[in-house]
């Protein structure tokens, strides 16, 4: 009996097994590989058998300010990030539900979507566009009208670059989120709406009192999806769209182009495992305690 | 939908367009300025109206179609062994997976589920791809790693199975004598092709734009760089000599302004075509991406 249930599954099973090797291969043994920020690597002797080194690592890490300084500036991007994303992303799908011609409703929502589409390779030809220090859009057409000559070396400058990636950041990303905001307002019951109207709402009061509230859930999920994700940055922003300059890495230095930098280009995997241990570690602990919150606050939006 | 006054429209739709031009001057600057001469592109910069005519850049980028072809199509034989292993690997994944009684199912789904929630990151991955499966400077190194199968693609593809293909149907087949291979070949695939549509989108995007398995895993066949890589290429050579304006580099090889904006068009050319013809599938998949497995 058992072998015949067996039997009735095993093409099932057999289906299986390539995904499988897949997540093993790509998800799984880099899991285990992790045990690396703990020793000392030696290619000779292969990942695992290297000899182990305690925190030796670790101590590396930390015995200047990069490391810091990347920390630093990937939690406070994304604090930024989740602020002025989800901000314009309501505010964008609000619009959105206003404008009163259909047409010109679903022509913006399609242009809208388009920045996200780029490779972080192409915006950042764009932005090179607006910002090269010589033949930039910027330097040469917009600075000279209000009476800036010479020009910003924008490459050169790290202050400015808070502000520039956060731009970039919500140019690529405030349709894809502007989209999830619509999707729910457009399931808003509309006789809540007429019952304001009636009951003399203004506006204003409406968007307050019916929208907002109706938005809560999908804002909670979205801004503990963000915590979740607070140590990771999304490489190509921080790598590319600077040119990887290093006169910036005070301001777009992150963890992800840290440990690249130090693995790829100085070949450092001590500093740079122990730096990625930590991220995955915090990451999951943080994605799990996101995730414990929003089951509090709203279960049904929880995502696990 | 609100109800709201003259005011508050016009300025919803001032929004509105101003938005809209957000997202549509950047292309504006790269198509025009593709077309510009170089001369005036040096004395002026990049302009925003068109000045000075030139189709010199294209010219370019048709006699230099040894290189710029080349890495063309590596973008087009990626994507398309990476779209087609990607589909078929998630639809293996998925089909078992939709199947309730399925013994095993519970812990099947942790180990697919558990990989969105915790990862090696870049460190471990490298060392596996490049040590354990040697993946360096090759094909595979543009096509396996990170892109080839993702729980989230699965989870969505299991969750459209499960509520969109009645087990009636399903049971049906069975009785008449049909094998699970062809239940999943001639009933569930004709009825999934949206959500194929969708995730085939989804991945196509993934690889097109993928540029960092080429700078991880590619050090010296650069013949094997997508459009990404080389595009990627030619800026870092061109801020390069910008840095080192004193050093006797041959200018020769690294295409000028207009030059580069060309081949940005080109690159982003084939996305934007079957992104206006499939985008309704694509806003599904941002949608369909919020509902939880």
């Amino acid at each position: 009996m058992r072998r015949r249930k067996f039997l009735r599954y095993l093409p099932l099973y057999l289906m299986l097994i390539p995904g499988a090797a897949y997540l093993i291969i790509n998800n799984y043994l880099p899991m285990a590989g992790l045990v690396i920020a703990f020793k000392k690597v030696n290619f000779s002797l292969g990942i695992f058998q290297s000899p182990w080194c305690g925190l030796s690592n670790f101590k590396y890490l930390f015995s200047n300010d990069d490391a810091l300084i990347a920390i630093r500036n990937t939690i406070l991007y994304n604090l930024g990030f989740i602020v002025f994303g989800n901000l314009l992303a309501i505010i964008v799908a609000i619009a959105l539900d206003c404008a009163r011609s259909k047409f010109f409703k679903n022509v913006s929502q399609v242009i809208f979507l388009v920045p996200f589409l780029l490779s972080t390779v192409i915006v950042s030809y764009i932005v090179f566009a607006f910002l090269s220090p010589t033949n930039g859009f910027i330097n040469n057409s917009i600075l000279p009208l209000f009476g800036i000559e010479n020009g910003i070396k924008w490459y050169n400058e790290a202050k400015y670059w808070p502000v520039i990636l956060t731009v970039v950041y919500l140019w690529m990303s405030f349709g894809y989120s502007s989209i999830l905001y619509y999707s729910t307002i457009i399931g808003i019951d509309k006789s809540y709406y007429e019952a304001a109207g009636v009951d003399g709402a203004s506006t204003w009061q409406q968007i307050i009192h019916v929208t907002i509230p109706s938005l809560k859930p999908t804002i909670i999920t979205l801004v503990l999806l963000g915590v979740g994700r607070i140590c990771y940055s999304d490489f190509g922003l921080f790598y590319q769209i600077p040119q990887h300059s290093g006169l910036l890495y005070s301001t777009t230095q992150t963890i992800d182009t840290f440990v690249y930098r130090a693995l790829l280009e100085l070949n450092d995997v001590g500093r740079s495992s122990a730096a990625g241990f930590l991220q995955s570690l915090i990451g999951f602990v943080l994605v799990l305690g996101a995730n414990w919150l929003v089951s509090k606050l709203d279960k049904e939006s929880a995502l696990f | 939908m609100l109800k709201t006054s003259k005011i508050f429209n016009f300025f919803v739709t001032l929004l509105l367009v101003l938005l809209v031009l957000a997202c549509v001057i950047p292309f504006w600057i790269l198509f025009i300025n593709s077309f510009t001469s170089e001369n005036y592109l040096v004395q002026n910069g990049y302009s925003l109206l068109p000045k000075e005519f030139s189709l010199s850049a294209y010219k370019y980028l048709w006699e230099a179609k040894d290189s710029i072809g080349r890495a063309y199509m590596m973008s087009i034989i990626i994507a398309g062994i990476g779209v087609t292993t990607n589909l078929v690997l998630t639809i293996l994944f998925a089909y078992p997976l939709s199947h309730k009684d399925l013994p095993g199912r519970g812990a099947i789904s942790f180990f697919l589920f558990f990989t969105m929630l915790f990862n090696g990151g870049l460190v471990p991955t490298y060392l596996v791809y490049t040590n354990i499966i040697n993946v360096k400077d090759s094909l595979a190194g543009m096509i396996v790693p990170y892109l080839l199968m993702n729980a989230f693609f699965v989870i969505i593809m299991r969750t459209y199975f499960t509520s969109n293909i009645p087990s009636e149907v399903l049971e049906a087949a069975k009785i008449d004598g049909a094998n699970e291979v062809q239940c999943l070949t001639r009933i569930v695939l004709p009825m999934s092709k949206p959500i194929i549509a969708t995730i085939g989108l989804m991945a196509l995007i993934a690889y097109w734009n993928n540029w960092t398995n080429g700078i991880y895993f590619l050090t010296t066949r650069t013949d094997l760089y997508g459009i990404q890589n080389y595009l990627n290429d030619v800026m870092n050579k061109a801020t390069f000599l910008q840095s080192h304006m004193n050093t006797m580099i041959s200018t020769q090889n690294i295409p000028n302004i207009s030059v580069r904006m060309a081949i940005a068009v080109i690159a982003v050319l084939p996305l934007l075509i079957v992104y206006l013809f499939f985008q309704k599938y694509f806003v599904k998949g941002i949608t369909l991406g919020s509902v939880k497995g």
